[in-house]
């Protein structure tokens, strides 16, 4: 093992990325958002009763995200303003990402669009979106 | 500057994360914004060694228990990003903010590298 994971894996999640990253690769057929990477960086998480959702917005006051679920689709939007550059000064470097940005993600159909927190710390913006109890697993008990 | 020693020594040949950063130079210094977000405020760790400025930091999040990642692009645990001072920064001067993620190092220039304006002598 190269490297430890900051976010968990398993190893069929793994192979099917891989494949559907292949069949994008080959097939002319790109999801029709695009292969979107940009800003906000984004990581998406399963478990049984929620979809967790983590948007990496450093220096983004958390008071102006915009952070809308609508017909199953979440977005997230907001600025950025670049860090101002006294006068007669050099900028150097410049790769912090500066301006509006809005990244759009489509939810599972079973979510509950009226049970979602979001939360942010340390710049990063934590959405979880529970799942409706009917599509909850339940044991049932054999009588 | 604050060497906060609590976070683990990492090994040299590990994967990290190269944070992006905007390093802008003035008359009396220079400041550099590093993008770290994910990292508390005790787990970054800022150190001068030499010549050189190290920033490291581990990142963390709060994941229920028996999640399973299905979309990552921020996939390690950890940033690091080193960069070569020059002599007229004054190491001894370096003050830090860290807020919502965003790092903003100050390293002013020794007092004698300060600007004079030097005067042009027309022969």
């Amino acid at each position: 093992m190269l490297y430890r994971s900051l976010f968990p894996r398993d190893l069929f999640a793994e192979l099917d990325r891989l494949q559907r990253e292949l069949t994008r690769g080959l097939d002319w057929s790109p999801s029709i958002r695009g292969l979107a990477r940009g800003f906000p960086a984004m990581n998406v998480g399963n478990t049984p009763r929620s979809v967790e959702v983590y948007a990496f917005v450093p220096g983004v006051d958390p008071a102006s995200l915009e952070v809308q679920i609508e017909k199953g689709v979440l977005t997230i939007a907001g600025e950025r303003k670049a860090e101002a550059v006294p006068e007669n000064a050099a900028v150097h470097i410049d790769e912090r990402f500066a301006g509006r940005f809005r990244r759009v993600l489509t939810l599972p159909d079973d979510i509950d669009p009226n049970a979602v927190t979001a939360r942010c710390r340390d710049g990063v913006l934590h959405v979880s979106v529970a799942r409706k109890e009917a599509a909850q697993a339940r044991r049932i008990t054999v009588q | 500057m604050t060497d906060k020693t609590q976070v683990a020594e990492p090994r040299r040949d590990e994967a990290t994360l190269l944070p992006p950063v905007d390093v802008i130079e003035d008359a009396n210094g220079i400041t550099l914004y590093a993008d770290l977000p994910g990292v508390s405020k005790d787990k970054l760790r800022l150190q001068v060694e030499g010549e050189t400025l190290s920033i490291e930091g581990e990142l963390a999040l709060d994941m229920p228990e028996g999640m399973e990642a299905i979309h990552a692009e921020v996939e390690l645990p950890r940033y690091r990003r080193a960069f070569t001072l020059s002599k007229e920064l004054d190491t001894e001067k370096v003050s830090a903010e860290f807020n919502h993620g965003v790092l903003r190092l100050r390293i002013p220039k020794v007092e004698h590298a300060q600007p004079r304006r030097i005067q042009v002598q027309v022969l």
